[in-house]
């Protein structure tokens, strides 16, 4: 399904359970660690308002965004319930030498 | 089957209508509003709704009620609850039996005595509220706002936006001198001042008078204020007047217990419209007018309305949005002993508010965008869990903050 693999940042640039906003060709994307090491990205706005999911705060495997509380497994991009009801699109990420990678 | 009935179709009310389904409810919903749309969000109507001139901003399309089997009869209202034959009667004469009633009737803008909305004067609530305060806002009009409240700034800022001139006339000391420190409010006025607006604190009102194209504010210093449009923003008072009537306990707002329950056990109350007692605060009891208390007792009521037992135990959490800042507010600061700043650069700060025994009761923030949104959620989680934290690791912005909830 991805075509390209874009380089994001070193894996050590993103603390454990927490999340940073990454951009490419002008699309937005929010790229997560989980408390359990792995790697993750989603599209950077949430589906309620279009507010930006990496001022928002990772618990366990949910972001939470910073506006309205919507909630999303971050892992499925399942949304968790009001005021979301839109899923959120993830996408593939690979972690080689340190350094983490987005399929688009 | 069992029928229940939702009057008042707003945030709170529809989420309640569909937070019922979601948890298996088979029987009827009737949803019932007395605005001809269908149930919107309120929030944006001071601020990107008004600047952008939008349609409102539903909490779901009529498919998604239809889908839901969720009845919803807009434009309509109710002019009594018999408690005793358990139905609501509506304005069109029909009767609607309930098993289980929730009332979400919202609250309605509070208006200066003997002065009705119209004309000139204007107030802001509903969706139409907004779009007639619009058509004044234009490249060179004058607006006047009176009340430096959320509303009152947010509505200065969309104005500004705009392109219209804003004086606003606040009674106190200084703006938002309930529920937000003096520290924050201080900056959010000079922010207003700085974007043009004429903030006049500490002036009261001595007349105001409608003339041909033009309302005349009169100051009691004798400062003349004239505006194209005043927009009153004095708060808001919570419509209890259906629940005054039906003999159901009313205290600063429909009384209900910890479980939304009014004084009728087959009648819950949820919403602007209510007070509770608050665990966090000693059971204090509060009417909290927010987009978030609105969804969140819904959605208990919900709950509740299917037995469920469930207890409110929020945290009350209020935000604004004014030009480029976001101000966020966690607990209820007032009862605070000590206050803790933690700075977060470019301008962006934290205030932590603790009791006596150094219990976190409240924080509040202000920055750029949504600077300050994550650290106000991880203090509202130390408040909810009634945490004693170190002020000195509270004021270290290099100590996360998520380390002290672990901890």
């Amino acid at each position: 399904m991805s075509d390209t693999w874009i380089e994001v940042c070193a894996a050590d640039e993103i603390d454990e359970e927490d999340v940073i906003r990454f951009d490419h060709a002008g699309r937005t994307f929010a790229i997560y660690r989980s408390p359990e090491d792995t790697y993750h990205a989603t599209d950077g706005l949430c589906t309620h308002e279009k507010i930006h999911l990496a001022d928002g705060l990772v618990m366990d495997h949910i972001i939470e965004c910073p506006k309205h509380n919507g909630r999303f497994d971050y892992k499925t991009g399942e949304a968790k319930g009001a005021p979301v009801c839109v899923d959120l699109r993830t996408y593939p990420v690979k972690v080689e030498g340190g350094t983490v990678f987005i399929g688009l | 089957m069992a029928d229940f009935v939702i009057v008042g179709a707003g945030e709170c009310g529809a989420r309640a209508a569909f937070a019922l389904r979601e948890k298996g409810f088979d029987g009827t919903i009737t949803l019932i509003g007395s605005e001809t749309h269908l149930p919107y969000e309120r929030p944006p109507l001071s601020k990107e709704a008004l600047v952008a001139g939008a349609g409102p901003k539903l909490v779901a399309d009529a498919e998604r009620y239809a889908a839901a089997g969720i009845a919803v009869l807009s434009g309509r209202t109710v002019l009594e609850i018999d408690r005793a034959g358990r139905r609501v009667r509506l304005g069109d004469g029909t009767a609607l039996p309930y098993d289980k009633l929730l009332l979400a009737t919202g609250a309605r803008p509070r208006t200066l005595p003997g002065m009705a909305c119209g004309g000139r004067i204007a107030a802001l609530r509903s969706h139409d509220d907004a779009t007639r305060i619009r058509a004044h806002l234009v490249e060179g009009s004058h607006v006047a706002i009176l009340g430096g409240g959320f509303i009152g700034l947010e509505l200065a800022a969309s104005a500004r936006k705009l392109g219209a001139s804003v004086t606003l006339v606040e009674g106190l000391p200084r703006v938002l001198s309930r529920g937000v420190p003096a520290e924050i409010a201080a900056i959010v006025a000079s922010r207003h001042a700085a974007e043009g607006v004429e903030v006049l604190c500490g002036a009261k009102v001595a007349g105001i008078e409608e003339r041909p194209g033009e309302v005349r504010l009169t100051l009691e210093d004798g400062r003349v204020v004239s505006a194209s449009l005043l927009v009153v923003g004095i708060g808001a008072v919570p419509n209890t007047e259906l629940a005054e009537a039906a003999g159901l306990a009313v205290d600063n707002g429909i009384a209900v217990d910890g479980l939304l329950r009014t004084s009728d056990p087959d009648i819950l109350a949820a919403g602007d419209c209510t007070s509770y007692p608050l665990p966090l605060y000693g059971d204090r009891r509060v009417r909290l007018e927010s987009w978030r208390n609105a969804q969140e007792q819904g959605q208990l009521a919900a709950a509740n309305m299917l037995g469920g037992g469930e207890a409110h135990c929020a945290v009350p959490w209020f935000w604004s949005d004014q030009y480029d800042m976001t101000l966020q507010i966690a607990g209820l600061a007032d009862g605070a002993a000590t206050t803790v700043r933690r700075d977060l650069g470019e301008g962006a700060f934290l205030l932590f508010h603790l009791d006596a025994e150094g219990r976190l009761i409240a924080a509040s923030g202000i920055g750029k965008g949504n600077a300050v949104a994550r650290d106000i959620r991880l203090a509202e989680m130390l408040i909810a869990a009634r945490r004693h934290p170190d002020p000195a690791a509270l004021a270290a912005p290099e100590t996360k903050l998520k380390t002290l909830l672990a901890a």
